[in-house]
């Protein structure tokens, strides 16, 4: 287990050198740079000045040096600074965490709560009015763009109800509600279509059949075996989201001004600003192989069948 | 076989619905009550009225007028986005299923690593990288979202791969190109197109969402989501100027959705039966 463990966790070295790689790539090939970024709007500004600056971060070095210092510095735990702020990118990253986990717990466990029981009602009531309009309100916010829906929320119950602030005032439950809700919304439309989906396939096997005949309550056979053998099926689901959560809802925490990670790399990305990109890019990483490897040792506790360290 | 008849009567009638839209946003400029680039301060941030049904916006613009032109924009970039997906990734898929171990393993790897983040943060990045504009949103929205067909091309063509037309065609000595032309790709296409047809909506969703961060469709030229984005600041004043492109991208992506849905129940009879 513990070999597992470690063995799938130096996974993370090649993933994170060929992803940091090909941003690195992408970044040189795209020309521009933080620094004429930042001087793209500040009028005529002498090259000296301009090159003495790029000298100074080593972008005028060559592209390969430029990442070889990069990845020397990651794997000593420099990140270096950013560009634009002149902070230390370890900890302006690290201070950005919180706000984001926050944010992926609360609207997981919102996601978790509206969308198993309805998916499951829904499977029961299967071709009934309860699961058309259930179905019919999953494919509405199946369609409906996030940022919409945050600013409708927005619209409805901050500015015309007054009963939430407009924007976040800081990381409190009160501002979280209505990116958890926005998130919420768009995650639970898809989750229950699949929760229904792998509850009806559960239910027409043949020990479901067999529990009925035999008389055992339908609730009874549903908590015990049905949910127990479609949460395979739920937990990668969620692993997927969850990942792309920590990863942080960029337009989510823009729109809310919610001061997660997926604001920061909004702001590095317009800025230009490499170093902070490429925190972001390694954070991605990280969350790929752990949320992957987490996922992994759930399916084996679930079921014992699945084993670890099959093939990769 | 009351049922498949019932399908496809749907799929039909959403078919002419997307149908429509296309023609709608084809021929957007001429559907335009008034010039939509035409400011006019005297009558800004109108509300909406029987002149201007959905107000105008802070410059006097007629906000329906940018709402039907921005159609053009948001409907035909998410088309040609689903396309480069569906080619290039049933390309890659095609050349994984038939070549040997050593590609398909190095492709599918690169495949599963851009399935497993999430993508539209990592065409985030990419978009970013590249700097903004609709084709930039493109390409990047495309970097991360061909995996999907290029596996379900894959595991279509290793499963016919074998069948005794592929291997009787081979004894005859048909070129390989002509073999993925004449027999694989016919025989792979259906579920590939249907997939595509399904991702439109989400396409539709994503290039709007990374316009709305400023990273897709600059202004002037209208695009759904920098329509909101832009005029953000106005929601607690003048919300109609913000959510009725929202509306728009909700009934374009609902439509296409239907379609979508319809389709696949209509190729796949046995997945609306589970429905």
């Amino acid at each position: 287990m513990k070999k597992y463990v470690i063995h799938r966790l130096l996974q993370l070295i090649p993933v994170l050198i060929g992803i940091t790689f090909l941003t690195f790539l992408m970044m040189h090939f795209a020309g521009s740079d933080a620094i004429t970024e930042m001087y793209a709007d500040k009028g005529a500004v002498s090259q000296e000045i301009i090159d003495a600056k790029k000298a100074e971060l080593g972008l005028d070095k060559p592209f390969i040096v430029q990442y070889l210092s990069w990845l020397g510095g990651l794997f000593t735990g420099d990140m270096g600074v950013s560009y634009v702020s002149g902070k230390d990118i370890f900890e302006t990253f690290i201070s950005k965490l919180p706000a984001t986990l926050l944010l992926t717990l609360l609207s997981i466990v919102a996601t978790i709560i509206i969308s198993i029981p309805l998916g499951i009602l829904m499977a029961v009531k299967q071709n009934k009015v309860t699961d058309y309009i259930l179905r019919f309100c999953s494919f509405i916010g199946n369609s409906l763009p996030n940022f919409f829906v945050a600013l409708v929320l927005m619209e409805i119950l901050a500015i015309k109800l007054h009963w939430l602030p407009v924007v976040s005032t800081g990381i409190s439950l009160k501002s979280a509600i209505m990116p958890t809700l926005t998130l919420a919304i768009a995650m639970s439309a898809k989750y229950m279509r699949q929760v229904r989906a792998v509850v009806l396939e559960e239910l027409s096997k043949d020990y479901v059949v067999g529990a009925r005949a035999r008389g055992i309550r339908e609730n009874v056979t549903l908590v015990k075996s049905v949910l127990r053998s479609s949460m395979i099926t739920i937990i990668t689901l969620l692993a997927i989201s969850i990942g792309s959560l920590l990863g942080g809802t960029a337009i989510i925490e823009t729109i809310f001004m919610w001061d997660g990670v997926g604001k920061l790399a909004v702001d590095a990305i317009t800025m230009r600003d490499y170093p902070m990109i490429e925190a972001y890019v390694v954070w991605l990483a990280i969350i790929y192989v752990v949320v992957n490897l987490i996922a992994d040792l759930l399916y084996h506790a679930l079921d014992p069948r699945i084993r670890l360290g099959d093939g990769k | 076989m009351m049922k498949k008849i019932d399908v496809k009567k749907k799929m039909i009638f959403f078919g002419i619905l997307v149908v429509l839209l296309l023609l709608f946003s084809v021929f957007c400029d001429y559907l335009t009550p008034y010039d939509p680039n035409e400011q006019d301060l005297s009558i800004a941030k109108q509300a909406p009225s029987a002149e201007h049904l959905f107000g105008t916006d802070r410059y006097g613009r007629d906000m329906l007028s940018r709402v039907i032109v921005g159609s053009k924009a948001s409907i035909f970039s998410t088309l040609l986005l689903v396309a480069i997906i569906t080619v290039i990734g049933t390309i890659i898929g095609i050349i994984c299923g038939l070549s040997g171990k050593v590609v398909d393993v190095v492709l599918m790897r690169i495949a599963d690593i851009f399935l497993a983040f999430p993508g539209l943060v990592f065409a985030l990045a990419i978009a970013g990288v590249l700097g903004g504009g609709l084709h930039n949103a493109i390409i990047a929205l495309a970097a991360v979202s061909w995996p999907k067909f290029a596996r379900l091309a894959r595991s279509q063509t290793l499963a016919i791969k074998e069948e005794p037309y592929i291997e009787a065609s081979k004894l005859a000595g048909t070129s390989t190109i002509k073999m993925v032309f004449k027999h694989i790709l016919p025989n792979i296409i259906g579920p590939i197109l249907v997939t595509g047809v399904l991702d439109i909506g989400t396409m539709m969703m994503e290039l709007a969402g990374l316009s709305f961060l400023g990273l897709g469709a600059k202004p002037p030229i209208a695009e759904w989501g920098s329509m909101m984005s832009d005029n953000r600041s106005m929601l607690a004043t003048q919300p109609w100027i913000v959510l009725t492109p929202g509306i728009a991208i909700f009934v374009s992506v609902m439509i296409f959705n239907l379609f979508g849905d319809t389709l696949r129940d209509f190729a796949d009879p046995k997945s609306s039966r589970r429905k």
